[in-house]
């Protein structure tokens, strides 16, 4: 099954404001690995062709992971405003 | 601006277990959670071991919406093609009271935050916390949305990340070597499909550990939980080891698997794929799991605040048992009566909730993970997911097949996967280490 499918099965109620937002400027930067791009289990951050990080936060599973390998601290990383993200139904 | 006398960060297992002591005692409690409804933000992987925690919270369990009693413990250690299957089915797991459930977090919880309104705790979900309220050094409040509920104390039950404990100065953000991130399919089957396919009786579950290569070296393993409907099958993977900075190793860059990859590959393995054929996946889920053990503990006590469950790092993996939800349940019980007997004193300060510690030191929350505090090191050992688990399959596999070439003495076998495998300084090392576990 791919991760598209994967998080077409989970309830989202997608916010307008997003609760990820990566300082381009520090990931740009600083950082040469890019973990989050094979450490997120929903795989939301991709590169775009000027080479920049993006991250499509409608599909977070709000585990945070991206966070704690970001070493850089180039995310700005909070839960979803109330009544926002993920729904789990069965957790 | 509102006063109540406790606000609950969260209503997960601890927050809530929490808020219904205080709230049988007849303290005003007030918990907040972000989700839309309790347990919509939690995931377990998950059992619950009922047996530490039964008396913290008697009476409660006769109708609690657990999935399956647990009567079977399988451990799985898995080599790239084949793998070794442990099985320990007993009678005694059979008989009430029973030691373990496997249960499904969001159906539970909504039942667990309903009986503790039933006991007079007020559980307000769709309300998400940004900061704390500190003044002169101590907590005495939360503000959401610019909001401002002030309290005599604050218990921070707001999981794995507790920005609450970190808001608080009571832990450093980013400690990736602490945490492991789990991911989980739920794939639902009829009762009768489950029942056949594990032979079980009704109500009657199994609980399937897996470690070795279906993790490629990764600090970490899989689940596997019967249901009522459904198995949880998943991944728990270090983070450190996804970064490729494992605890003993040298840095070697991340290596280049993800968690969806390293998931999709074990679902297609030979152990699994007949389990799960003709389910039906109906959520897929991630969240992050405290790892470090006794020594990663958080600071638990300041003024006005309390730390509770996933939040201060009560957890503990073993390998053969994995444990959370119980640590959660009995550290917010007794955060509830440490605050029960600061309101007595009419005295919040760090000096008298650290009554909280003294309660846990006496609990088996605190002596388990004492007992235990190696265990994390032991566990980041990289040769437990690669090198021993194939030994061990490539050793019973040579004893077990018979082809075409006359066999060798299973004595000469036997020596040469010693001679191969275990004559090494680095096993001496292990041996050395396992003495303290």
């Amino acid at each position: 099954m791919n991760i598209e499918a994967k998080l077409g099965l989970d309830v989202f109620k997608v916010d307008t404001e997003p609760h990820i937002v990566i300082k381009h400027e520090i990931c740009q930067a600083k950082c040469q690995i890019r973990y989050c791009l094979n450490i997120c289990p929903a795989e939301l951050y991709t590169l775009d062709k000027q080479d920049e990080v993006q991250v499509n936060y409608e599909g977070c599973l709000e585990c945070g992971a991206c966070l704690m390998a970001c070493e850089h601290e180039a995310l700005t990383w909070q839960y979803p405003r109330a009544g926002y993200g993920v729904q789990y139904r069965f957790g | 601006m509102e006063k109540v006398e406790f606000v609950v960060v969260g209503a997960g297992l601890s927050g809530l277990a929490t808020a219904m002591v205080l709230a049988e005692a007849g303290a005003e409690v007030l918990v907040v959670e972000r989700g839309d409804y309790p347990g919509s933000k939690n995931v377990t992987g998950g059992r619950l071991y009922l047996g530490p925690i039964r008396s913290y919270l008697p009476d409660l369990w006769k109708d609690a919406p657990l999935e399956r009693r647990v009567v079977k413990e399988r451990l799985t250690m898995m080599a790239p093609e084949s793998s070794i299957t442990v099985e320990l089915s007993s009678d005694r797991f059979r008989r009430p009271p029973y030691p373990s459930y496997t249960l499904l977090y969001a159906v539970f919880n909504r039942w667990f935050a309903d009986q503790a309104s039933e006991r007079g705790a007020l559980v307000i979900p769709g309300y998400k916390v940004d900061d704390l309220v500190v003044k002169d050094g101590r907590v005495v409040g939360i503000i959401s949305s610019g909001d401002e509920i002030h309290a005599n104390a604050v218990v921070a039950a707001d999981g794995a990340h507790s920005f609450m404990a970190e808001k608080a100065g009571l832990r450093k953000p980013h400690a990736a070597k602490n945490f492991a991130v789990a991911i989980k399919e739920v794939i639902e089957f009829t009762p009768q499909v489950i029942e056949d396919r594990f032979a079980l009786e009704d109500g009657e579950g199994t609980a399937q550990l897996f470690f070795g290569s279906l993790t490629k070296g990764i600090h970490g393993g899989g689940f596997l939980y019967t249901n009522l409907e459904s198995l949880s099958l998943g991944l728990v993977l270090a983070i450190q080891d996804l970064m490729g900075k494992s605890g003993l190793e040298q840095n070697q860059g991340p290596p280049p698997v993800s968690p969806h990859d390293l998931f999709e590959a074990f679902k297609e393995r030979s152990e699994i794929r007949p389990l799960i054929a003709d389910g039906h996946t109906v959520e897929y889920s991630a969240h992050i799991i405290p790892k470090g053990g006794f020594r990663a503990i958080s600071r638990l006590v300041t003024d006005g605040m309390l730390v509770v469950g996933d939040a201060a790092g009560f957890t503990l993996n073993m390998g053969v048992t994995v444990r959370g939800m119980d640590f959660a349940l009995a550290s917010g019980v007794l955060a509830a009566r440490a605050l029960l007997h600061a309101r007595e004193q009419a005295d919040f300060s760090s000096a008298t909730l650290s009554y909280y510690k003294t309660l846990l030191k006496e609990s088996f929350v605190w002596q388990d993970l004492k007992t235990f505090q190696y265990m994390p090191d032991f566990m980041a050992n990289p040769r437990l997911y690669e090198r021993y688990p194939s030994m061990a399959c490539d050793l019973l596999e040579q004893m077990l097949w018979i082809g075409e070439q006359p066999k060798v003495k299973l004595s000469a076998t036997i020596l040469r996967t010693i001679r191969q495998n275990l004559l090494r300084v680095d096993v001496l090392r292990d041996l050395i280490r396992m003495r303290k576990i």
